[in-house]
């Protein structure tokens, strides 16, 4: 494409194949503590 | 859903129900702005008639014509095809499924001490004691949160435990004991174990440091920045500022981990709007893994952040976020954790939609045992789930936070982060709105800001 760059992103539809599997971070045991911060999280489902 | 906005001359638009984000030229940002509502002979004449003022054929390197608006427009169209732009809430439809989901426990945060040897004066924990009376938490009332935490976390092999307080270096000796404990535990039930620790850094030590080097998965370290900011809002009992005694220590707790697994993690308040200076102040201590949140308080709280200091709040954002590119360009880069955001292999939708898992799969445990859907909760009789004995009791109360998600607050459904926080924090609305469901405005407008700058650092380190 010549007029736009698309980022190097997961479509998040795709995510709803093989997501919830429960594995990853809670966002709270991060740094945060007074607020809610998931998107930073990172996957750990492996399968 | 389309969110675009111009931030450090990046023409930046994100699809919001595929999360795809393209940086795209000028012309293709008018388009898309008019796209959905109107059709392809009223966009063509719209953009150039736009592009034939002098004003505007000036900002372009080469004048528009017709052909560049039918490729642009060519491209979007091509895009949309893809999934990657108006693309559709396919999300309400899997959400039905989720609300019947079987939620597991998996994190405890617990207070190991209700008692602190700082004061500082924004603490929502009121100095330690969570409205309560000071205790320390027992060896026997610690085996038992981790006991249940065993119990209830199902086919759940990473469980979380973060070791908080008040300081828990107040009563060391337990913590110890219960990684002891919890490192027996997980061989038999076939678990991990992550701990964390969460300190103001008085009472650290090299054993400390030694022992936590080893066991703990991640350690937050409470500063706030630059000496003046951090004394004023952080004394000890007796009024002397803490900022010179826990420097060096922080320093060594930092070197020692490598530089990761470790945060020091700071509040800024009404009191330091130019907040940028303190991230940059701990970035020019060494530190390259930080945290600085701004302070939830009520109005009434001199400190508060109010609407009025949004814009210079916003440009602080700004500032720091071109400062990071511009370091990490010199080889001094560092991690800010409200800028961090990971595109290719972030959270899936449904922990998006789950959000932090408070009253489900995050549960904060007192000193005596009792169970509250997180640490912000303890205290609030209502919000009483149970204890480690006897388990949970309040399973209303548990169903309405499995309930809350982006699609039952208003307030998310037309946002366009709602995928990065997952609706906020609940503690957060309970505290301005007296109810789970709704959203702290102040802490919105914040958050949607920094996913846009997280957003731009992305498109900056793309190029």
């Amino acid at each position: 494409m010549k007029r736009i760059k698309t980022l190097n992103t997961r479509n998040l539809k795709e995510s709803m194949k093989k997501g919830g599997c429960g594995e990853c971070q809670t966002s709270c045991q991060s740094a945060c503590k007074t607020s809610c911060t998931v998107g930073n999280q990172s996957c750990e489902n492996n399968n | 859903m389309i969110h675009q906005y111009k931030n450090n001359d990046y023409n930046i638009v994100l699809d919001v129900n595929s999360g795809m984000i393209h940086v795209v030229d000028d012309l293709v940002y008018d388009i898309i702005e008019l796209f959905e509502d109107n059709d392809t002979d009223t966009i063509i004449a719209a953009m150039m008639d736009k592009y034939s003022k002098p004003e505007n054929a000036a900002k372009l390197e080469a004048p528009i014509n017709i052909n560049d608006v039918i490729e642009a427009i060519e491209e979007i169209e091509e895009l949309k095809k893809q999934g990657a732009l108006f693309s559709e809430d396919i999300y309400k439809e899997y959400i039905t499924d989720f609300k019947k989901r079987q939620t597991v426990v998996k994190a405890l945060c617990l207070h190991i001490a209700h008692d602190c040897n700082l004061a500082c004066k924004y603490c929502f924990a009121e100095e330690g004691e969570y409205k309560g009376h000071r205790e320390l938490m027992s060896y026997e009332v610690g085996k038992k949160a981790l006991d249940f935490l065993i119990e209830n976390s199902g086919s759940r092999r990473n469980l979380e435990v973060d070791f908080f307080g008040g300081e828990p270096l107040m009563n060391w000796q337990v913590v110890k004991d219960l990684v002891a404990y919890g490192r027996e535990q997980e061989k038999i039930h076939n678990k991990n174990f992550r701990f964390t620790l969460t300190t103001n850094g008085v009472l650290l030590n090299d054993d400390i440091m030694e022992f936590a080097n080893k066991e703990m998965a991640n350690i937050v370290l409470s500063i706030d920045g630059r000496k003046d900011v951090h004394d004023y809002m952080r004394p000890s009992r007796n009024g002397k500022g803490s900022y010179d005694l826990i420097v060096p220590k922080f320093e060594k707790v930092a070197e020692s981990r490598n530089q990761t697994n470790y945060y020091v993690r700071g509040t800024f308040t009404r009191n330091n709007l130019d907040f940028s200076e303190d991230v940059l102040h701990l970035a020019d201590l060494g530190f390259k893994q930080i945290s600085v949140e701004p302070v939830v308080s009520l109005p009434e709280e001199p400190y508060a952040i109010r609407e009025e200091d949004l814009p210079k709040i916003y440009e602080e954002y700004d500032k720091l976020a071109k400062e990071m590119i511009k370091r990490k360009k010199e080889g001094k880069g560092f991690n800010f954790f409200h800028f961090m955001i990971d595109l290719t292999g972030g959270p899936c939708v449904a922990k998006r939609l789950s959000g932090c898992g408070s009253g489900t799969e995050y549960l904060a445990v007192t000193p005596w045992g009792d169970l509250y859907p997180c640490h912000q909760f303890v205290g609030e009789d209502e919000f009483l789930l149970g204890n480690v004995f006897e388990g949970i009791k309040n399973t209303t109360c548990c169903d309405e936070f499995k309930l809350c998600n982006v699609y039952a607050k208003d307030k998310c459904r037309d946002c366009f982060a709602r995928f990065y926080c997952s609706g906020g924090c609940a503690a957060n609305s309970y505290k301005f709105h007296g109810k789970i469901d709704d959203a702290y405005d102040i802490g919105c407008d914040l958050q949607r800001k920094r996913v846009e700058c997280a957003i731009m650092i992305k498109a900056a380190e793309a190029e």
